[in-house]
């Protein structure tokens, strides 16, 4: 008897996969559909909008000032570089100037805040790649004293709320350098310990060399920032471009990667916690004394206008632009989201790879849904 | 430093270009007709001394009389950037044209607009609600929504 092979012949087809939108993977609440054939990632379609809480509808009800908290809450794992852009825009509409002091001091925060922002980037990006938790906690041993240093001057562990319109809250308090000294002088070894355990490393090697490459091309034309274009090769940097708050006095380097891949992303954000570090210590040496805080009123009323500021955010360009009606709050609040923006170029990234490479695709691009969904 | 191209420059090179395209011009801004934001997107994304490749963002604002829709480009090669605004007067069915095909960033924040100021981007491929659920009655970031 014949065999009729061609009813036995295996039929497949493409079939979805829903990934998240709670999924340890995906860093919060985002959601892909993703359509696979096999392990291979035909396509994939993001859905945001879980952790959407109005937060620019929001501001349209506050005040200039009682906005501040709220920024906290956007891209949640580094609250300063928030407050310090919006704060930047409010400054810019009404033409407050900042004290000599206070912009040191903000300096030195903001370059804290992308150490600990960075920190938890590559953590958890080692923790997709399957080091499971070990690197994590190592990293959050640093973190863990950067936290301590910004309780120090705000009293918050998380959502800081620090930095105030023409200024910052509170001056450092006298405990403060000496703790930043300590961690200075400890820094360039911990980071050196990195490099040695994971640098190297074969299995990370493996898993992310030539992994969800992103062409230059690409990346400027979706409009990403941060340590993602960097990675591309492209050196472009807004505190070098297009220079800030007091950014044009300091010496440091911008690293870029090579071919824009999984890895390079991880390595530019090891090297650009170096030159943090570099800008911190100039930073300090040059701290003035003074006022930390600009005469200005409680309620603030900037004149009829608009203004957009940004801020290289340690996940890449950070804005905010606002329009002021005369009246103490916003008329129009608008966030340009980093996250949201450096998620554009996913789909094209993922395409052809494995679920198991998504995850790190994904990963490396080190986004914050607070900010992405606001 | 990135310096911002005056506007009124800007618009006396694009109304040479396209004559009837620019509405009024000052020197932070460029204002454009929707009809011709599409044609003139592409000019100044592909003339080669202005070269706005990188696309900052779009936002829109509600101001009763009309909606209007701002752009701020960079451009990463001249270190230059400008900021173009468009307005619809029509408060039913607002629509401009879409500028993802030239740069792909502007996908996600056009449907952020379409799903909270109820603005149509013509020519989006996927326009879709974005953060709110298919379904949601209004468009939450206008002014008349409570």
């Amino acid at each position: 008897m014949a065999i009729e092979t061609r009813e036995m012949a295996l039929k497949t087809e493409p079939f979805v996969l829903n990934f998240g939108p709670v999924h340890p993977s995906t860093h919060g609440v985002y959601r892909m559909r993703t359509t696979l054939d096999g392990e291979v990632v035909l396509d994939i379609e993001p859905v945001f909008g879980y952790l959407h809480r109005g937060i620019e509808k929001l501001a349209e009800q506050r005040t200039f000032t009682g906005f501040i908290p709220l920024t906290d809450r956007l891209d949640y794992i580094s609250s300063m570089s928030n407050n310090l852009a919006y704060c930047l825009a409010v400054e810019k509409l009404a033409g407050i100037a900042v004290p000599e002091r206070a912009e040191y001091i903000r300096v030195i925060i903001a370059e804290m805040q992308r150490i600990a922002n960075h920190l938890i980037a590559v953590g958890s990006f080692l923790n997709d790649c399957g080091a499971y938790f070990t690197p994590f906690l190592y990293m959050f041993r640093e973190r863990e004293r950067i936290v301590d240093l910004f309780e120090m001057v705000s009293g918050q562990r998380l959502l800081y709320n620090y930095m105030r319109i023409g200024g910052v809250s509170q001056d450092l308090p006298d405990e403060f350098l000496p703790a930043l000294r300590k961690l200075l002088d400890l820094m360039p070894s911990y980071i050196g310990e990195y490099e040695r355990l994971l640098k190297d490393n074969e299995i990370l090697q493996a898993r992310a060399r030539g992994v969800g490459i992103l062409t230059q091309e690409t990346a400027v034309n979706c409009g990403i920032s941060g340590p993602v274009l960097r990675s591309t090769g492209y050196r472009w940097d807004w505190r070098r471009a297009d220079p800030y708050s007091i950014y044009d006095r300091f010496d440091f380097d911008i690293p870029v990667g090579v071919q824009g891949d999984c890895y390079d992303r991880f390595r530019v954000r090891i090297e650009e916690m170096t030159q943090s570090l570099r800008i911190i210590e100039q930073a300090i040496k040059d701290l003035p004394s003074g006022p930390v805080q600009a005469d200005v009123p409680h309620l603030i009323r900037p004149p009829v206008g608009e203004a957009y500021a940004h801020i290289e955010a340690p996940k890449g360009e950070l804005g905010f632009y606002l329009v002021s009606d005369d009246s103490v709050a916003p008329y129009r609040c608008h966030v340009r989201p980093t996250s949201l923006i450096n998620l554009t170029a996913l789909r094209e990234m993922v395409r052809g790879w494995k679920v198991a490479d998504l995850i790190i695709i994904f990963g490396s691009i080190d986004i914050t849904l607070g900010e992405v969904d606001r | 430093m990135t310096v911002a191209l005056s506007g009124k420059d800007i618009a006396s090179k694009l109304e040479e270009r396209f004559p009837g395209s620019v509405v009024e011009s000052s020197q932070a801004c460029v204002l454009i007709k929707p009809d011709s934001l599409l044609e003139v997107a592409a000019f100044l994304k592909d003339t080669p001394e202005l070269n706005f490749d990188y696309f900052n963002y779009v936002t829109a604002v509600d101001y009763f009389q009309y909606f209007e829709i701002i752009y701020q480009l960079t451009s990463l090669e001249h270190n230059h950037s400008l900021v173009f605004k468009a307005r619809c007067y029509d408060r039913e069915n607002p629509a401009v044209p879409s500028v993802v095909e030239l740069w792909q960033g502007a996908d996600f924040q056009e449907r952020e607009i379409y799903d909270l100021m109820g603005i149509r981007f013509e020519g989006h491929p996927n326009l879709k609600r974005i953060f709110l659920w298919e379904g949601f009655q209004g468009y939450p970031l206008r002014k008349d929504f409570l």
